[in-house]
């Protein structure tokens, strides 16, 4: 059965599968973007603005901002956990994942 | 393309909802479809039920409305009773009990802890008493908001009260308009103070007078959510009352036909009067939603709006305090500190208003209380009663100007801990900071986040959920913001300190407080002496620092199940329980995946 996603709730939190399983509230690194000048930049997500797959995993576009240097912008293409065997195994927010940081 | 939420809507919305709420009621939790549980939750806002946030699955916010937050004789003994017995939680809160009521910033009564199979038996409980949970959340006609004096003040233009309950029969009582794009937010006002806040509101009725006819002026378009605040705009209209309903009508109409169902993000209506102008609206409305002449605006009171106006004057800033009605009684203002209220509280505020008053009850929109028709011979043992003690008529300028949101504590959408840290706030400024003698209001609206449900953009100041990094880590903060105010001259506050963190908010207030203080110019209040500096004098004035103050949640308080919780890990939680609190699955183990594997 196909992976149900959405954002809801003003883009609060991110569906998978009828279940709230990705928050905004949470602080992310992004070490190989160049969301800011920080070195690595430790981003609030602030809102989801949408979600999608690449391969097997789920990712969103939204808005954050960099708690260091306040420096705030939207993005895409964050990924924030993967879809295994149909089951969704989410990212933890403070791992450094180059490979599946969002542009900007 | 049409949204998920416009295609929940489109298959099952309004009234057509109960059904399907009495059905889970009966067979209990896990009769909600697993698949189909985004639809079900969103539809059940309408009926004034919100899904509790990630960790408390399977209990709901209800929200009662209470048409200009009036609640008349004997509702608010049903309101505690309801929220004794079903409003309890699993765990207490360290500041209120086990149970409660919060009253809010649009004079409405949340409960929480509410699980569905409870739901048919609290909305028994409610409308044998007249009171009710239709259109309160959700993409409808929200609750009607008012001046929370209304038809008892001594010195208002008009008793909007007449107009809230013509509205309230034709347009929350059915479902109608069941099918708006977003939200829809309506103040009706008829006193020269403006208690009714129309400035913010999505739909506004302001008191007027033209040609002899008292009615009202109308505004739309007003709001403060998103980052995108907007005053409501002028259109020009004089309405008499008698078409007040129709006018509402047409623009609900209008709204319902015009507003983006494309994109919820843009859908409120303060967006489409971005895009069309005032006048487009004014038009628009005539020719199409209503079959009579609009007349041009009348004459307001605006010059006079006082509430939560930061201004020096003879009107209210709030309706806190003892104060005469027009009959000849008085009604007595109580400060309920963040709005919320222990159950066993509830009762005895009860209590007294059956004794010493009509037994009637208001709320206003700085979540406060009103007893109403106090007759004077009756005044000082009311004001003696032991309750008052901690909802005082006289309080701190610090405890009387608090407001908070609902916060981490169970909302989705904040990004920090609001209710418990506004009080610890709220008493150590009254504790360890002063304000010159004269000053009686202060007020501080503390909003988790840009939802801006505490309405933070017009307070002296301005409190927005924020994160910040002290000593390496993720902590919680706010965005600092000054210069907001209604009145005559609305306006949004300057965010002027960012990223403080919530252990040094405390400081920032009493070093911006010490400034005023030494450095305001006669009587001037803290608005007037914000205004008097430009942004980055502004921005040198807040001044974050470490005092004696302790905050006990600084880490992710959304990242708990329930941030009062000794073991507060997502993982202890006991949601999702069935209808007697039991868990229904131990399972909860961590599947968090990294990315790499």
């Amino acid at each position: 059965m196909p992976t149900e996603l959405r954002v809801l709730d003003d883009g609060a939190w991110v569906s998978v599968d009828n279940e709230r399983r990705v928050p905004t509230s949470d602080v992310w690194r992004f070490a190989a973007t160049d969301f800011c000048a920080c070195a690595t930049a430790f981003v609030l997500l602030e809102a989801f603005t949408d979600v999608g797959v690449q391969g097997c995993e789920v990712t969103v576009d939204g808005v954050g901002r960099c708690v260091d240097c306040g420096e705030k912008h939207a993005f895409s293409g964050l990924g924030v956990g993967r879809v295994l065997e149909g089951s969704f195994r989410p990212y933890p927010p403070d791992g450094v994942r180059a490979g599946s940081e969002p542009t900007v | 393309m049409a949204t998920d939420v416009e295609e929940w809507k489109a298959e099952v919305y309004g009234t057509d909802i109960r059904e399907h709420v009495e059905r889970f009621a009966e067979e209990g939790w896990a009769s909600i479809p697993d698949e189909e549980r985004d639809a079900w939750f969103e539809r059940f806002k309408w009926y004034g039920l919100y899904h509790q946030r990630a960790g408390q699955e399977s209990y709901f916010m209800m929200r009662i409305g209470t048409p200009g937050g009036v609640l008349e004789p004997g509702q608010l003994r049903v309101v505690g009773e309801v929220a004794k017995e079903y409003a309890t939680g699993p765990v207490s809160n360290p500041e209120f009990g086990d149970a409660w009521a919060d009253f809010t910033t649009r004079q409405s009564i949340q409960l929480h802890w509410i699980k569905v199979e409870d739901i048919v038996d609290v909305w028994d409980e409610l409308e044998s008493a007249g009171l009710s949970t239709v259109q309160a959340c959700g993409d409808s006609w929200r609750n009607i908001v008012s001046c929370p004096v209304a038809g008892k003040d001594a010195n208002e233009h008009v008793d909007a009260l007449a107009t809230v309950h013509e509205f309230q029969r034709e347009f929350k009582e059915n479902d109608r308009y069941r099918n708006m794009p977003r939200k829809w937010k309506v103040a009706v006002t008829g006193c020269r103070e403006g208690c009714g806040q129309g400035d913010i509101n999505d739909l506004a009725f302001e008191p007027a007078s033209k040609d002899g006819v008292d009615g009202y002026n109308v505004r739309v378009g007003g709001g403060l959510a998103r980052n995108e605040p907007r005053l409501a705009r002028d259109i020009d209209v004089f309405v008499p009352h008698e078409r007040a309903a129709a006018v509402a009508d047409g623009m609900s109409a209008l709204f319902e036909e015009y507003g983006n169902r494309e994109d919820r993000y843009s859908a409120r209506i303060k967006f489409l009067v971005d895009e069309w102008g005032a006048e487009k609206v004014r038009r628009v409305l005539e020719e199409e939603f209503v079959d009579f002449e609009l007349q041009s605006a009348g004459e307001g009171f605006r010059e006079s709006y006082s509430y939560n106006a930061g201004r020096d004057g003879d009107g209210h800033d709030d309706h806190v305090g003892v104060h005469s009605q027009a009959d000849g009684t008085n009604y007595v203002g109580l400060n309920v500190l963040v709005g919320r209220m222990g159950v066993d509280d509830v009762l005895e505020l009860a209590d007294l208003a059956d004794e010493y008053g009509s037994g009637e009850v208001r709320l206003t929109q700085r979540q406060n209380v009103v007893v109403t028709d106090v007759p004077d011979e009756d005044l000082d043992d009311l004001l003696a009663a032991d309750l008052l003690d901690d909802y005082e008529p006289d309080p701190s300028p610090f405890m009387r100007g608090s407001i908070a949101c609902t916060g981490t504590e169970f909302c989705s959408l904040s990004i920090v801990e609001t209710k418990n840290r506004m009080v610890r706030y709220a008493r150590h400024l009254r504790d360890t900071v002063s304000l010159p003698d004269e000053v009686e209001d202060f007020h501080v609206h503390l909003s988790g986040c840009t939802a801006s449900c505490a309405q933070p953009q017009i307070a002296d100041v301005s409190l927005r959920g924020m994160k910040t990094r002290k000593d390496g880590e993720p902590v919680e903060a706010f965005d600092l913001g000054l210069g907001g105010g209604l009145g005559e001259n609305p306006r949004f506050a300057d965010w002027v300190g960012e990223r403080i963190p919530a252990d040094e908010v405390p400081g920032a207030i009493a070093n911006l407080v010490e400034t005023y203080e030494r450095e305001r110019e006669g009587a001037e209040t803290f608005r007037d002496f914000v205004e008097r500096h430009d942004e980055s004098d502004l921005e040198d004035l807040v001044e974050p620092e470490e005092t004696s103050y302790e905050d006990p949640m600084m880490h992710n308080t959304k990242r708990t199940w329930y941030p009062y919780a000794e073991d507060d890990d997502m993982a202890a939680s006991p949601a999702p329980t069935d209808g007697d609190g039991v868990p229904l699955d131990a399972a909860t183990g961590d599947d968090s995946a990294p990315a790499d594997d």
